[in-house]
């Protein structure tokens, strides 16, 4: 099949899928290049505001690329490329004049690995709040970092050691401080990259359950390879592959009736 | 049941013979190395010994009030003034009678050294109540006496084959039964600078100016060194230029040091006019040959932290230099450190810059700061090592061990800061 042909699918599809609701994030004609190769191709996506977004696919399909496009976390890579338009709260953020640092802070991410900073506990989360000039004082700083830890289900198990490294706890409890560091600068949107790969069944039910708490407050858009994971957390799914987005929808229907052939082999274990 | 385990694998033998056979020429090599090394510094070690002793003579000396303070004022200006060798020499006549004649009085006035008039001055400037009276005192022996007494002048060699006469063999003698011959610590060693008299001759200058040196040298490439590392790790873009200075850089941490000697002394010293021998271009010149093995390690270090800390601090909104400052620079700084230390060390060996700069000058005085003249460690050992003494000899020696030991102490240091700060990620 051409990219011409699938670029007209996808367009079909995503006409579709049209969420109801005004969508926080539109993507338009979204390429990513790495040098020569490119990664991505005419994606085109709405993200609807509040709701828990999954991308899933095989490995190497650009899911994570299109997340990282998101916060522009890709601008790091010298040698990526991105074309098209991705709006947030009807703004490119692609255009000059958007401050990328200012965009960062609206637009958290939370890591595969669980990638606290070798610092402690509180100063992990009252970084970002620090930097970002969220708090005037220190009694402000405190309440703000134990409002984002209680958010992140963590409290209670942390209050009384605040001052301990943020390395020192479990892989679960990392990767929750790390959410907690995202959460409290209060962005609109989280980015979370496979955010359970590296944890066991336990810790990995527990941020689960926190995704489904923060959805009241954020707009949420998880890439993961579980699909059990994406059919427990998410309202909207995006099925990517081979760098073009297949198949857009409510979870539900993605998983009952895909009406793509692709993600229906991938949904049963044929491909991926 | 047949043994299947070592029936399936015939060459294993000849496999685990190869893996001994290796690992033993393994520790014959590092026996052998560390052989190396424990006969070079044993013997350096053994020869330097006699510098951290030094031999005094015993001569009961009058104060004779005539000649020191013929007013009777105890002006402390006419007793500075005095004529104190000529009570040495006295001392020295009376306690050896039996020596007549020009040349053997010149001989007998050599038994000790040529400071010994400058200890009376000040023991006099110190206790002027000491004039009119008679006591015995200490004196740093001459360097000959010296050597004879700690062994390294061979007595049964025929006369002329030694620095030593008969005669004076016969006076170190009878002093020594009179029991005025006596080893001390050699405080003096630590405590003085240069002298062209070996037993006189002290360290502290060199040590002075090496310090000086390397603190200007810290000063300047610390900070320029790992700015520019980090400026070149985590912003310059990367591209032909980059890899244009990464190859210079790394050229540059190998050019021969006498080639920034050469720099210096035509650039600071006869472009822009800095003054000659001193530990601020000695610094400056060290700082040069520091600054590629700085950067080098300083950017190592900086690789060394892993990404995901770099995009957890950008993912909060911090921007690239709050990223570089707050996070990434702080854990290489370990790294850095030892890299800057590892440099420094270098650095404090070096002779050959500092040989084309001028700090090879004979510098008596301490140096006060960074713009009198001086020399440095590695340059005093060259001086030292030049010297037609005997007894500069185990002076040299005695050098290189205290600059082994700031070595080792440098590098000891930058094994526990490392140890310290190391985090885990």
């Amino acid at each position: 099949m051409s990219a011409y042909a699938l670029q007209e699918a996808d367009t079909e599809v995503m006409a579709a899928a049209k969420p109801e609701t005004e969508p926080l994030i539109a993507a338009r004609n979204v390429n990513v290049f790495y040098g020569d190769k490119q990664a991505l191709f005419d994606i085109c996506l709405d993200v609807p505001e509040k709701q828990v977004t999954s991308l899933i696919g095989p490995s190497g399909c650009g899911k994570t690329t299109f997340l990282r496009c998101l916060n522009r976390m890709n601008d790091l890579i010298d040698i990526c490329r991105v074309t098209g338009d991705i709006t947030i709260g009807g703004k490119n953020i692609y255009d000059p004049d958007v401050d990328v640092v200012a965009l960062r802070a609206q637009v958290g991410m939370v890591f595969q690995k669980p990638n606290p900073f070798p610092k402690s506990i509180f100063e992990n989360v009252a970084y970002g709040l620090r930097i970002n000039g969220l708090v005037d004082s220190k009694g402000e700083l405190k309440d703000a970092v134990e409002r984002a830890l209680t958010q992140a289900g963590l409290i209670d198990e942390v209050h009384d050691r605040l001052e301990a490294p943020g390395t020192s706890l479990s892989g679960g409890q990392q990767q929750r401080l790390c959410i907690a560091r995202a959460i409290a600068v209060e962005p609109k949107v989280i980015l979370m990259d496979e955010p359970c790969s590296a944890l066991d069944p336990i810790a990995t039910a527990r941020i689960e359950e926190l995704i489904d708490s923060l959805r009241e407050k954020f707009t949420i858009i998880i890439v993961t390879h579980s699909m059990q994971q994406a059919a427990r957390v998410s309202q909207q799914t995006a099925f990517f592959h081979l760098g073009y987005l297949v198949e857009y929808g409510a979870t539900d229907t993605i998983f009952t009736a895909p009406s793509d052939e692709r993600t229906e082999s991938y949904i049963t274990g044929r491909i991926g | 049941m047949t043994d299947i385990i070592k029936a399936s694998l015939p060459g294993l033998p000849r496999r685990h013979a190869a893996e001994r056979r290796f690992q033993l020429y393994g520790k014959l090599a590092i026996t052998l190395a560390l052989g190396f090394l424990v006969v070079m510094i044993g013997m350096i070690g053994v020869s330097s010994i006699g510098a951290f002793t030094q031999t005094q003579i015993a001569l009961s000396i009058n104060f004779d009030a005539d000649s020191l303070d013929p007013d009777g004022t105890l002006d402390p200006a006419t007793l500075a003034q005095a004529n104190y060798g000529s009570l040495v020499k006295a001392a020295l006549r009376e306690a050896f009678p039996q020596v007549k004649g020009r040349r053997d009085m010149r001989k007998l006035y050599g038994l000790v050294s040529s400071d010994a008039e400058f200890t009376l001055q000040n023991k006099v400037a110190e206790n002027p109540a000491l004039v009119g009276t008679t006591g015995k005192f200490w004196f740093v022996a001459s360097d000959d006496v010296d050597q004879l007494a700690k062994g390294n002048i061979d007595a049964s060699l025929p006369e002329t084959s030694r620095r030593i006469s008969d005669k004076e063999l016969g006076w170190v003698e009878q002093l020594r039964t009179s029991g005025d011959v006596q080893r001390v610590a050699n405080v003096s060693f630590f405590t003085s600078g240069d002298s062209r008299e070996p037993e006189l001759a002290g360290i502290l200058s060199a040590v002075v100016g090496s310090a000086l040196s390397l603190l200007v040298c810290f000063v300047l490439s610390f900070p320029i060194g790992i700015m520019a590392a980090i400026y070149l790790e985590e912003f310059a873009p990367r591209g032909r230029w980059s890899d244009l200075i990464e190859i210079n850089i790394n050229n540059l941490a190998a050019v021969p040091s006498i080639v920034f000697g050469l720099l210096g002394l035509a650039i600071l010293l006869n472009t822009f006019g800095l003054p000659r021998s001193t530990p601020l271009v000695g610094g400056m010149v060290l700082a040069l040959m520091t600054l590629p093995t700085i950067i080098i390690a300083s950017r190592a270090s900086l690789r060394a932290v892993p990404p995901s800390i770099r995009e957890a601090a950008l993912a909060v909104g911090a921007s690239e230099v709050q990223t570089a400052f707050h996070h990434v620079a702080p854990l290489a700084l370990p790294g850095m450190l030892t890299g800057a230390i590892v440099g420094m060390a270098r650095a404090l060996g070096d002779t050959a810059p500092l040989l084309m700069i001028g700090m090879v000058a004979f510098i008596v005085d301490i140096p006060a700061s960074i713009l009198e003249p001086a020399t440095a460690l590695p340059v005093q050992v060259f001086l030292w090592a030049d010297s037609p003494e005997r007894a500069f000899l185990e002076k040299t020696s005695a050098a290189i061990m205290v600059l082994l030991l700031f070595l080792v102490l440098m590098n000891l240091a930058a094994v526990l800061l490392r140890k310290k700060y190391e985090r885990r990620f």
